[in-house]
């Protein structure tokens, strides 16, 4: 049966933005419905309609059914009794999403006691049952601390709890994860479906991130444009994806079991790059038109309706369905004519950045303005790396590893608190102001976020101009030839940063970080604030880039799965710590440190088949506090295989902290682990 | 808590003593109490003004250094010295706070809460008539000056009387004497200060209520859009009781920072308050002590005005504390 049944729902945001154009959709009880689109899709706008959360002045009609009942129309007070009892939602942002002024505890007794009119201290014992629900340890203490106590992935906790209080009929999750790194991500998601096991909820999980939803949802449905392109079970979506958006999205995906980064996903082009269709999509045709492959004249036509293409009510709203049957056809192959030029082996290669033992404290005072220091962060503590010319090194881990601290230090081009940087083979410990300035040319940046790290106020010509000026170059025509060099158009030049896409202005930033043609670039999470499709032209172009001017990278991620797509070398860190450091290839085919098998366990793989099939050891908890790291190994509190350890063998990582060593039959690899998982193999 | 509230204090003692240190020097070295002696009719020999002078410690022909020795040695008996004709300046300047207080309290706690309640309001209506309507109210009162918004209110009353041939309303002084003396007794006379309350009330609550909704409104139209209220609503509360127990505790914690320095300057503020509706408090004695050229009387307001924005911070940082658990907590910061 039903639980949730929403039939052409239509959201219409002043003066004329139609956000969301005839959805339907319908969930039934224990069932996970997962709503897939890139930003501006509607598909937030879709599920505040359904709460009906959306702001005054916005237009909604159609109908949404729960459990027959229609909520379309109702009033505010009539409403707000559904919410939170039959009808729950879970909020991307855990942050944001919670009171900051009161504790976790009264805030989810309040959602019991709204509805049930329950004993303030009936209530409060609930929501300690719910939190221990949800794992949060020590719940009874913990429900009296505030939100900003808790980590990101516990307040998420804290969401589902406050969700789940009223035993709701429906759960409404958008973007659960989003915030999260990939280890609490597999947390949340775990937690998830103990909600949904302990209440029987149907749960519309909304993502980006087709990953996510491959091994949890029974059903996947695509949006594009405000509109449902194609929907049906989840394996058939998978498997055989109908209409030629769904199958771009799908192949633009960066997979952690793909074939390997260097050269490997070369043959694949960035499929369905361009804007997204936005806010007023012209009329009576598809509105995926213009980033189409198959489209003939009948798309031009009329808007297609949705027609059963498969099995299970898998639908698709594409006019030309037969040229996508086999959809490794739709999208055409580039025919790669040139090459990248073969490398010389990396040991000839000269080395453009040695990081050797970098330490970097930050102190910590404590109290609100009686500031005394309580201690330090072991933001990056003893890292040490190199990098050779025309080579990417990424560095991987959870927030508040130190990767990002890692590569500011790089980029201060100072006297690091200890250790070594040489960049280029000049100490920065020793350079002069003059020569530092002038070794800031070779060394450039690109930010994560291309919306604010572009000044709103500058042309895009004066913000290319700006380091030429910096350093005295002459302009003449080096704007055209950087714009032309990250295939953006002339005329962009013109523009201001808020009149290009996302994916336009992270080309804009990197454009102006090759102004001054450098030798190394770091690269700060350079596409994590894009979608998968423009991710994916990005990274195209980063490594086309690499290739042609012979760089250097830096590449500073979380996302597993895009490192393996545009790194050569990987090295993960864990708490200020390198952990395991070698080759794309060797580290994710066989890791050595604990860590890094069960950071790649936890990366989702989006193939529903393999997702459900997968046996993982999820990392339990969250990263130890870095003002106080543990004695020993530091990673032992949360490593699998120390659980496993005899009482000999853990001794050591209880007092010994493991220095990095050579593992495997490379020589550039290194782990810091007493008990290595391919060493362990070698043995056996 | 008590620790930080301690060094806290001993912080702003030290600033108390800088700011009273720089009003006293530069009142007596710009004021010229000897010129009051000079205007008088028979003019008095130079010795007697001398003596006089600097029996009060106001004569200009002692060296600074050795005039603000003697200032200080009186403070920190808790003496604040005397007028230039003699009075105890401790005496007159605590009577007079008291009457300040009287005068100001009232219309102060009135115009914040009625300023954030209607902030509040207009930012939910954000747009909507009411929104106009405290907008243009509160720019209103902004744009006029307190002398010309007082002496219209006093117009308006002095109409009002004439027409209801009553005396409603009363806007000169305090009391009037002899009110407790009528058939009603001491009701009476607290009727009467009722009376002469009403417009210099009106007076201040309007231009501090002009000032808090427009605080309160910006304040709150930051976290209408919060994600937390929205949570708040998808729990199920009303959008209103989710905007109140949600949206409005938390954006009254930035409020705290100007609930506390504006009441310590609305002492100082109050003085077109008191001149225009003839109280005879704290503000009005700074200006006449001024022309007077009655240095320790200067120094003394000022020094009480220092300590008590201050003491306003202070209470803002405990404030700041109650409210806001971020701050309690002291954690990494």
């Amino acid at each position: 049966m039903n639980v949730l049944e929403v039939t052409d729902l239509r959201v219409g945001f002043a003066p004329d933005v139609q956000a969301v154009r005839g959805v339907g959709l319908s969930v039934g009880q224990g069932e996970v419905l997962g709503i897939v689109g890139e930003s501006g899709s509607g598909k937030t706008a879709l599920a505040l309609a359904v709460m009906g959360l959306l702001p005054e002045g916005t237009r909604t009609s159609g109908s949404v059914r729960l459990r027959g009942e229609e909520l379309l129309g109702r009033s505010d007070r009539e409403l707000s009794r559904v919410r939170g009892k039959d009808l729950a939602m879970v909020f991307q942002d855990p942050l944001s999403a919670l009171t900051p002024v009161y504790a976790v505890g009264d805030q989810i007794a309040e959602t019991i006691r709204i509805h049930s009119g329950a004993t303030r201290a009936a209530a409060r014992a609930r929501a300690v049952e719910l939190l221990d629900l949800v794992g949060i340890p020590g719940a009874a203490r913990r429900a009296r601390a505030y939100p900003h106590e808790f980590s990101g992935g516990m307040r998420q906790r804290v969401m589902i709890a406050m969700a789940i209080a009223n035993d709701p009929v429906a759960i409404l999750a958008d973007e659960p994860t989003t915030a999260l790194d990939v280890t609490i991500q597999a947390q949340v998601l775990d937690v998830l479906r103990v909600a949904k096991e302990a209440t029987g909820a149907a749960i519309v999980l909304i993502t980006h991130d087709l990953a996510v939803v491959a091994g949890f949802a029974d059903r996947v449905m695509v949006m594009y444009a405000g509109r449902a392109v194609e929907s049906g079970p989840v394996d058939e979506i998978y498997r055989r994806p109908r209409m030629p958006y769904t199958i771009g999205l799908l192949q633009s995906l960066p997979r952690v079991d793909g074939p390997a980064g260097e050269g490997a996903a070369r043959g694949r082009r960035a499929p369905i790059e361009g804007p997204p269709s936005g806010a007023a999509p012209p009329p009576a045709r598809c509105p995926f038109l213009p980033r189409c492959p198959v489209a003939d004249a009948a798309c031009a036509a009329a808007e297609p309706e949705p027609i059963l293409v498969g099995p299970g009510g898998h639908v698709a709203a594409c006019v030309n369905t037969s040229a996508t049957a086999d959809p490794a056809a739709v999208f055409p192959v580039p025919d790669v004519a040139v090459p990248p030029p073969a490398r010389r082996p990396r040991r000839e290669r000269p080395i453009v950045l040695e990081v050797a033992d970098l330490v970097r404290h930050h102190p910590v005072y404590r109290g609100a303005l009686l500031r005394r220091r309580a201690g330090s962060v072991h933001a990056v503590d003893g890292v040490g790396f190199d990098v050779r010319e025309g080579e990417t090194l990424a560095l991987v881990g959870e927030s508040g590893c130190g990767k990002t601290t890692a590569l500011m230090e790089i980029l201060r081009l100072a006297r690091p608190q200890r250790g070594r940087v040489a960049v280029l083979g000049e100490d920065t410990a020793a350079l002069s102001p003059a020569r530092r300035k002038a070794l800031r040319r070779d060394v450039q940046v690109v930010f994560q976020d291309p919306f604010t790290s572009l000044d709103p106020r500058m042309r895009v010509a004066d913000i290319l101009a700006e380091p030429l000026t910096t350093h005295g170059l002459p302009i003449g025509r080096r704007v055209e030839e950087l714009l032309d060099l990250v295939g953006l158009e002339p005329a962009h030049a013109g523009r201001y940063p808020h009149g290009l896409s996302g994916g336009q202005r992270q080309r804009v930033g990197i454009a102006r970080a090759l102004a001054l043609e450098p030798r190394l670039l770091l690269l700060d999470e350079p596409v994590a604030s894009l979608d998968v499709s423009v991710q994916a032209g990005v990274m195209d172009l980063l490594e086309e880039l690499r290739a042609r001017l012979g760089l250097a990278y830096l590449f500073v991620a979380h996302d597993l799965a895009v490192v393996r797509r545009i790194a050569d070398r990987v090295a993960v860190m864990h708490l200020g710590r390198i952990v395991e450091i070698g080759s794309v290839d060797e580290v994710y085919g066989a890791p050595a440190h604990p860590y890094t098998r069960a950071l790649l366990d936890a990366v989702p793989l989006p193939d529903p088949f393999l997702e459900r099939r997968r046996r993982r050891v999820p990392l339990r908890g969250d990263p130890p506090d870095p003002t106080d790291p543990p004695p020993g190994c530091r990673f032992r509190s949360r490593c699998p295989r120390y659980t496993a350890l005899d009482a000999v063998e853990s001794r050591l990582c209880d007092e010994h902290d493991p220095r990095p060593r050579a593992v495997g039959h490379d020589a550039d690899r290194s782990v810091a682990c007493h008990h290595p998982l391919i060493a362990a193999k070698v043995e056996l | 808590m008590a620790a930080f509230l301690l060094r806290r204090l001993a912080n702003y003692a030290v600033l108390v003593v800088l700011a009273a240190s720089l009003a006293y020097l530069l009142a007596a070295a710009a004021l010229t109490p000897r010129a009051n002696y000079e205007g008088r009719a028979p003019r008095p020999p130079e010795a007697v003004v001398d003596a006089q002078l600097t029996r009060f410690n106001l004569n200009d022909r002692t060296p600074l250094a050795e005039r603000y020795g003697t200032w200080v040695a009186g403070l920190a008996r808790g003496d604040f010295g005397r007028t230039w004709q003699g009075e105890p300046v401790n005496a007159e300047l605590w009577r007079r706070l008291g009457v300040s207080l009287r005068l100001l309290v009232l219309g102060a706690v009135l115009g914040s809460a009625l300023g954030v309640l209607a902030g509040a309001y207009a930012a939910v209506r954000r747009g909507r008539t009411a929104d106009l309507l405290v907008t243009f109210l509160s720019y209103l009162v902004l744009a006029v000056p307190v002398f010309v918004l007082a002496v219209l209110l006093q117009i308006v009353a002095s109409r009002t009387n004439q027409a209801t041939g009553l005396r409603v309303f009363e806007w000169v002084g305090e009391t009037t004497p002899g009110a407790s003396d009528g058939p009603f007794g001491a009701l009476g006379g607290l009727g009467d200060r009722v009376r002469h309350l009403l417009l210099p009330t009106a007076t201040i609550a309007l231009a501090q209520f002009a000032l808090y909704s427009r605080y309160q409104r910006s304040m709150m139209l930051d976290v209408l859009q919060a994600d937390f209220v929205r949570t708040a609503r998808a729990k199920g509360l009303r959008r209103r009781d989710a905007l109140l127990r949600h949206g409005l505790r938390t954006a009254l914690i930035p409020m705290t920072t100007y609930f506390a320095y504006t009441s310590g300057l609305l002492l100082l503020g109050g003085m077109f308050t008191e001149k225009l509706f003839g109280w005879h408090g704290v503000g009005e004695w700074l200006i006449d002590s001024v022309t007077r050229g009655d240095v320790n009387a200067v120094a003394a307001v000022n020094c009480v005005a220092a300590a008590a924005v201050l003491l306003a911070g202070m209470a803002s940082d405990v404030m700041y504390g109650v409210l806001d658990p971020r701050v309690r907590t002291g954690a990494v910061a």
